[in-house]
């Protein structure tokens, strides 16, 4: 994998000049690589990793797994579309398996999340069948543990 | 009252302990410091590795290995060897099995070393060298290496610290603290020294996987005439993230590993036989680890250097290892005075050249066996140091 992508991947936040140093590629080549990722649509876009759970008030976190009927002609896509459109709707995949979408869905609360499956997903056309699931704890997100104290080093200096 | 002293060895009383330690117990009392003092992996050993290790505790392997090692530990090891670093060793007759390299290099001087012996220790370096020697009966002669060479041995002041008394030559590279390496080119600078002067080298490639640049480790065995000379001493440590299973081992002349291994034998009996089952995982299908993991600390090693020298503590290319060795003597301080007040002042902890030997005065050892982020963050609190320093200077 190219080395660039891999480290920004788990921290966007080194500086050009940084990863120039780090890479041994000049500054120049470095700025231009990103910004050909960022028109070509590598790079899609930089966020905060967050600790929901730290914060508070942050509400609930569900996977729907959605089966569905392909509509003619468009395949998955179109319904892919009308759901995606929710913006409760966090993050969604097609999946090979036992069901088709996995759809990631934020709300403030379990009854709030319940009430949007049964009320908006559920009657769009095509949909075949629900299953959600509730999150009840992180342990990694993008590449970060999030269970296990991260600036704890447990060495010991020996010598 | 029991006086101690009377009980105690003289010797014993004469070592020093490690400087290393001093630095390490003022940072455990503080909060938020970022080591970068520390010599061993941050990374965790591969799960395959400890998986190897896991296994054969269920299976019941709980028993003593034989003393020089499993046979099939011992076939990994040249196998591995003559696959990195192109030697071919006996597993029946040329290796050892020890618990860390450390071990093997106490084993070596004690099995070498005659009363009055000169044992040639380049510095600066690891710092067990010095004691060992000394314990062992030897007079350790120091051979101070210098930036401008790159801390590496030349011939020069190999010829001026050989006496008629001189009989073992410590070679520590890819070398700790400095990050320097010895090329082919300066191997064979001083091979024929060593072959006129009949010494022996105890060859210290416990970082021998880790170097950079494109440079490969080249171990003095491998020069023509130098491998019935040479004692090779590795370990798991460094290379497979596994210093906690304190694993190492000789390879060397059989009549020496024949005499190491009855201090072994004597003294340690067998290594630890469930480290011996996790490194047979580690050898036969660790290379693809090794190569992440140093590919990981390459990325840190160019950013670490590359800011140093923006910073203005100048750092020459470190090629081996996982330390820098930054040059601090433009902040007027002392390297102890620039360690205990940037550990102090600003919560990053590292380790001051002096614990490495008096030529590491002017130098203080940067491991970057830390995550980058911590690296980052570590390296914006020396930057604001010593722009707080040059102020103070002014002032």
């Amino acid at each position: 994998m190219d080395k660039l992508l891999e480290i920004l991947s788990e921290n966007s936040s080194f500086t050009p000049k940084e990863l120039s140093l780090m890479l041994g590629e000049p500054e120049d080549y470095i700025n231009a690589q990103i910004k050909e990722y960022e028109q070509s649509g590598v790079i899609k876009g930089y966020q905060a990793i967050v600790d929901w759970e730290k914060v508070p008030e942050a509400g609930v976190t569900a996977i729907i797994e959605l089966k569905v009927t392909p509509q003619k002609e468009t395949g998955f896509d179109e319904i892919a579309k009308r759901i995606m459109a929710f913006e409760e709707v966090t993050s969604m995949y097609l999946m090979a398996g036992a069901f088709d979408f996995s759809v990631m869905v934020k709300g403030a609360t379990m009854q709030e999340v319940a009430s949007f499956v049964a009320r908006k997903i559920s009657c769009v056309d095509g949909i075949k069948a629900t299953a959600t699931h509730f999150m009840l704890k992180t342990y990694k997100l993008g590449g970060l543990c999030f269970v296990d104290d991260e600036e704890a080093d447990g060495r010991s200096m020996v010598l | 009252m029991i006086d101690y002293q009377n009980f105690t060895n003289d010797k014993i009383e004469q070592v020093k302990p490690s400087g290393i330690r001093k630095f390490f117990d003022i940072a455990i009392e503080m909060d938020n410091v970022i080591s970068l003092s520390i010599g061993e992996p941050d990374f965790q050993t591969p799960w395959h590795i400890r998986e190897a290790g896991i296994n054969s505790l269920k299976k019941g392997k709980t028993w003593y290995s034989p003393n020089k090692g499993f046979i099939e530990l011992r076939k990994e090891i040249c196998n591995y060897y003559k696959r990195r670093f192109n030697l071919s060793y006996n597993p029946d007759s040329d290796v050892l099995v020890t618990v860390g390299g450390s071990e093997a290099i106490d084993l070596v001087f004690r099995a070498i070393v005659n009363g009055g012996d000169e044992v040639l220790i380049p510095e600066p370096a690891f710092v067990c060298y010095t004691p060992l020697t000394y314990m062992a009966g030897g007079k350790p002669v120091i051979i101070e290496t210098k930036a401008e060479n790159n801390f590496r041995l030349t011939r020069e002041a190999l010829e001026n610290a050989i006496t008629d008394k001189t009989k073992l030559l410590v070679l520590p590279y890819p070398n700790n603290p400095t990050g320097a390496i010895m090329e082919r080119e300066d191997l064979e600078d001083i091979a024929d020294l060593i072959i006129k002067n009949d010494l022996m080298v105890l060859s210290d490639e416990i970082y021998g996987e880790l170097t950079y640049g494109g440079k490969k480790h080249v171990s003095i065995a491998e020069l023509d005439g130098m491998k019935e000379r040479t004692i090779v001493v590795s370990g798991f440590s460094k290379a497979f993230a596994m210093t906690g299973w304190r694993l190492g081992y000789a390879l060397g002349p059989s009549e020496i590993i024949k005499q190491i291994t009855k201090l072994h034998q004597y003294g340690i009996m067998s290594s630890p036989t469930t480290a011996q089952y996790a490194a047979i995982e580690a050898l036969k299908n660790g290379d693809n680890d090794v190569a992440e993991m140093k590919s990981d600390y390459d990325i840190r090693r160019r950013l670490i250097v590359g800011k140093l020298n923006e910073i203005g503590l100048t750092c020459f290319e470190p090629l081996g290892a996982f330390y820098t060795f930054p040059c601090i003597k433009s902040t007027g301080l002392s390297s102890d005075e620039f360690a205990t007040r940037l550990v102090k002042e600003k919560r990053v902890a590292v380790v001051p050249g002096t614990a490495f030997g008096e030529s590491g005065e002017g130098y203080v050892r940067i491991s970057y066996a830390q995550s980058l982020k911590n690296i980052k963050k570590a390296l914006k609190r020396i930057e604001e140091f010593v722009k707080e320093l040059k102020n103070e200077n002014k002032g």
